[in-house]
This record gives structure tokens, C-alpha cells and sequence, in this order.
């Protein structure tokens, strides 16, 4: 495991996802409501291109006829077969016990303190008075 | 429930070192003026000011809610220059052709929809510009894609004549039978049409679509879609009833059908129950000289997707073997929702041999690709 600075913050807009690659794997950084996490760019269940499909709510109904939205900006939906993912924990909605996209630890560090290393800069410059967002992969 | 799957190596056809052959590959129009071009002046005002006259129950919408935009498209297929997904040839290379090694694809163009057209000649005139615009459009610029030839099945001497015209040009591999006419299609006011696909050495592709009216599963309309998706097997178990149980096999045995967009993991129950019926009731049907599973084993063909996929993945062995393994081919549906990806469709690893039948071999022989 090492740690590599991904992307600068405010690069990255809320609801929306920057896909980089780190040590061979392309893996989506997501921006939910300012809060930062990562996921495999790969579905479990065929292999789609994950990270590119659209963030949804999720829908639930407690009972028939009764509807709600939940989880605002907080589930993928893969662009192929729709599997749907929980971005915070890559959580499968549909089997959470048995089917997980790979996550990654994201944190959001300060240029002074990543001055200090070790971290692997891929293609982010780093400068003192900027926030980053660096991913343990 | 579904095993997970995560993580695990693809499983490639390409370990064989040759290229797979997909047998449903989707190409697109760019716009419905795009068939035009092929259309007499006739037609073309007809198209332009009148319009289509489907037997479905809306004009521009399918039957039944599916996902937008596109009716259900995969997400990501989408030309980023515009158009539908499907109508690009270039991106068609680039997600489906060149990265899977596809060294054939079969052409099942959902389009035009001459096969559903009430005025009968307005679909005849649809279905022959439609067979010369994947010809021109797709098969010149693209030697792996296949043509197959559409027809409308309710005006028996325009699609004969269609696929006559057709006989001998190598674009052309296989004529697109719609499955679901006015009437199930082994009835008699159908066999010509058959008669002259084998007659003029076509493979027959009975790929789900189209809209005869009648409500899309046994019993009516479903509320949901997926509700409406179980009925692609219903429907083609409806088919295969029919062309078994009417003679069609007896009447026309080299017939060749694949069952392209169904699964197929219910042929087995469906031949164990015929053959059950037939012990006892023969004697309604005496014309039949096999078993209800021995014409199905010597007449139909089946493509893979949407691939079932059992709680115990290793079922799906078993099923193979029940229906026969050189019977069984490979597709992907590209670029729908619900496509099949050639490295992790099968959920079970399958033996070299079967592999190399399934993805390649069998499709090669049943579309006369070899030659």
C-alpha cells in the first residue's frame, strides 16, 4: 500500500467522479456532498467500466405502494446491467452480503503536510496552500 | 440468489487464439430518413407523410416503461459525436469488434420494422431498403458483420421474393423471421416462407422483437419490465411449440433455426414436457414421426444471451449438456443493456473443447461461415 495524490479539492464536484489510475487500476474518486471515496473502475459482475454509470438515490419501498427516495447522490449504477453500488462502501444493494466493488481509503490532506511525505504524486503537482485528495491504494 | 463474482480472471475465448463469433450484434440508424436512400419516391413521401401503421398499441413508444434515454441501451455505448447507440461503426470497433477478437458478427437489425408494419407493401418496401442499407452501410465498410435479411411474414410473395434476392450474396447469412406475427409461426400460412429460407440455404434467426398485437406473455400485459423480460423464453417456448407440434420439421427437415435473445436454459424442461405429452397424445398429432426433442435436437440452434445464470453457477453445465453443446452459440446483444461480455457471460469456467464450439464453431458451421 502506498499513498498518491490523486486530484486537488475542488477539482472534483460534488455528485460528480474522476477516474485515475494507480498502480495499473483505474479506480473512480467521488465526490459526495464534499465527502470523498473510491471505487474499483470495474463492476463484480461483468466488468463494465463501473464508475461511468450515473449516481442515483436509492429507491426503496417499505411496503407495496410506498415509495421513497433515499441515500440522495449516494448509489452507482452501473452503465451496463444496472447492478446498483453504495459509493461509500461499494456495497452491492441487491446481495450487500456477497457482492462488494473494491473500495479504497480516500483522505483530503493539506500541501503542507504532504511536503512532509511519503506520498507517491502521480500527475498532481503539490504545493503548500492546496488541499489534496490522496487515495491508499 | 446470484454468487458473487467479483474479482475473478476473465475467462477468455481468446485462449484459443482465434476470434469469436458474436451472434447478435445491434447496428443503429442515425435517423429513420436514413433508410431513404433505398426507399422508391413512393415510399419515401409515405414514410415522410403518413408514416408507420405497427400492429402495437403505440405508435412511438414500446410496449412496456424500459430505461431512457434509448429504450434501453447500455449506458456507456452512447457516440460521443451524437447519434444512437449502435449507429457508429467506428465505436462499434472499439467496444465490441477489435477488444473481443470478434471475427464475425452477426447483424440482427431491430429497425425499420417492416416485420410490423399493417400495410403490408409499405413493409415490404421497409424490409427490402433495410436489408440494402446494412449491406451498403454496414457489410462494405465492415467485412466481419453479417447481414440478416428482414422480411414481412404477413405478405407471403414480397418475402419470398426478398430473400430469393438475396440467395448467393455473402453479406447475407441469415433471414430475420419475426417471432411474433399473427399467428404462432408453424401454422401453414407460414411455411413457404420457411420452405424458401432452406431452399435458398438460410439459416433462420428468430430474434425476440417486434409486436403483433397480442398481449406479450400468456397471461396479458405485464405493469413492469421486468415482468415484460421473462417473456422473451415464454415467447420462444410458444414458437418452438408451434413449429414442432405443427410438422414443420416433419415438412421441411433441413430447416435451421436459432433461438437468438431467449436464454436457454428452458429448453430442457420444455422438451421433457413434450415428450411426456407426445406418449399420450400421438394420436393427435400422428404426423409427428420423433419425439418433440428430436426435432428440437435436429432443427434449433441457441445463442447465450442473456445468459442465465443459476444460484450454482456449475448448473449451467449440466444444462448444455441436456440441450447439446453443439448447439449452442455465442452472443452478446451489443449495445443493449443487457449484453453478455465474452470473458465473464459464463459464470462457470467451461472445458476447452466446448468453449472453442460455443464461441466460435458452432456458429461457423450453422451460418456457413466456413465456406
Amino acid at each position: 500500500m502506498a499513498r498518491h495524490v490523486v486530484a486537488t479539492v475542488g477539482e472534483i464536484a460534488p455528485g460528480s467522479c474522476k477516474i485515475v489510475t494507480v498502480r495499473g487500476r483505474e479506480i473512480g474518486v467521488f465526490n459526495v456532498k464534499d465527502e470523498y471515496y473510491a471505487l474499483i473502475n470495474r463492476c463484480p459482475h461483468e466488468g463494465a467500466d463501473l464508475c461511468l454509470g450515473p449516481v442515483m438515490p436509492r429507491f426503496e419501498a417499505d411496503r407495496v405502494g410506498d415509495y421513497k427516495l433515499t441515500h440522495h447522490g449516494e448509489m452507482l449504477r452501473c452503465p451496463w446491467h444496472g447492478w446498483e453500488f453504495d459509493i461509500k462502501t461499494g456495497q452491492s444493494w441487491c446481495h450487500p452480503d456477497s457482492v462488494k466493488a473494491r473500495s479504497y481509503p480516500v483522505e483530503v490532506v493539506p500541501g503542507e503536510a504532504l511536503a512532509k511525505g511519503p506520498f507517491v504524486a502521480e500527475t498532481v503537482p503539490v504545493i503548500v496552500d492546496q488541499n489534496y485528495i490522496v487515495l491508499d491504494v | 440468489m446470484n454468487v458473487t463474482v467479483a474479482d475473478r480472471r476473465p475467462d477468455t475465448a481468446s485462449q484459443s487464439k482465434l476470434g469469436i463469433v458474436d451472434c447478435d450484434v445491434h447496428p443503429y440508424m442515425k435517423s429513420p430518413a436514413d433508410l431513404d436512400p433505398y426507399l422508391s419516391e413512393r415510399w419515401r413521401q409515405h414514410r415522410q407523410e403518413i408514416g408507420a401503421r405497427t400492429r402495437g398499441p403505440f405508435a412511438a413508444a414500446p410496449n412496456f416503461p424500459r430505461m431512457s434515454p434509448g429504450t434501453g441501451m447500455r449506458h456507456d455505448a452512447w457516440p460521443k459525436n451524437g447519434g444512437h447507440p449502435g449507429s457508429d461503426l467506428a465505436l462499434m470497433r472499439e467496444q465490441l469488434l477489435d477488444p473481443f477478437d470478434v471475427a464475425y458478427g452477426l447483424m440482427m437489425p431491430l429497425l425499420g420494422r417492416g416485420g410490423d408494419e399493417r400495410n403490408v407493401e409499405f413493409g415490404a418496401a421497409l424490409a427490402h431498403a433495410a436489408n440494402q442499407w446494412e449491406a451498403e452501410v454496414w457489410c462494405d465498410a465492415e467485412p466481419r458483420l453479417k447481414a440478416g435479411i428482414q422480411i414481412t411474414t404477413e405478405y407471403t410473395e414480397a418475402a419470398i421474393k426478398e430473400i430469393e434476392l438475396r440467395a448467393g450474396d455473402r453479406r447475407f447469412t441469415h433471414v430475420m423471421v419475426p417471432p411474433r406475427g399473427l399467428e404462432p409461426l408453424g401454422r401453414r400460412r407460414y411455411w413457404k416462407i420457411l420452405e424458401a429460407c432452406a431452399a435458398n440455404g438460410f439459416s433462420i434467426a428468430l430474434h425476440l422483437g417486434g409486436t403483433s398485437g397480442h398481449p406479450s406473455t400468456g397471461g396479458g400485459w405485464p405493469s413492469y419490465y421486468h415482468e415484460e423480460h421473462p417473456s422473451y423464453p415464454q415467447s420462444k417456448e410458444a414458437l418452438l411449440t408451434s413449429l414442432v407440434v405443427e410438422g414443420v420439421f416433419e415438412h421441411i427437415p433441413n430447416l435451421r433455426i436459432a433461438l437468438v435473445e431467449g436464454g436457454f436454459a428452458w429448453i430442457p424442461s420444455l422438451c421433457w414436457r413434450l415428450d411426456k405429452h407426445y406418449k399420450r397424445l400421438k394420436a393427435e398429432v400422428p404426423h409427428l414421426k420423433m419425439l418433440p426433442s428430436e426435432y428440437v435436437r435436429q432443427n434449433i440452434w441457441v445463442t447465450t444471451q442473456p445468459i442465465e445464470e443459476p444460484e450454482k453457477p456449475e448448473d449451467l453445465l449440466a444444462t448444455c449438456e441436456w440441450i447439446g453443446w453443439d448447439r449452442i452459440m455465442f452472443s452478446t446483444d451489443y449495445p443493449h443493456w443487457d449484453q453478455d461480455d465474452p470473458r465473464y457471460a459464463f459464470k462457470v469456467p467451461l472445458p476447452e473443447k466446448e468453449k472453442r464450439m460455443i464461441f466460435r464453431d458452432n456458429a461457423m458451421a450453422f451460418y456457413g461461415l466456413n465456406a
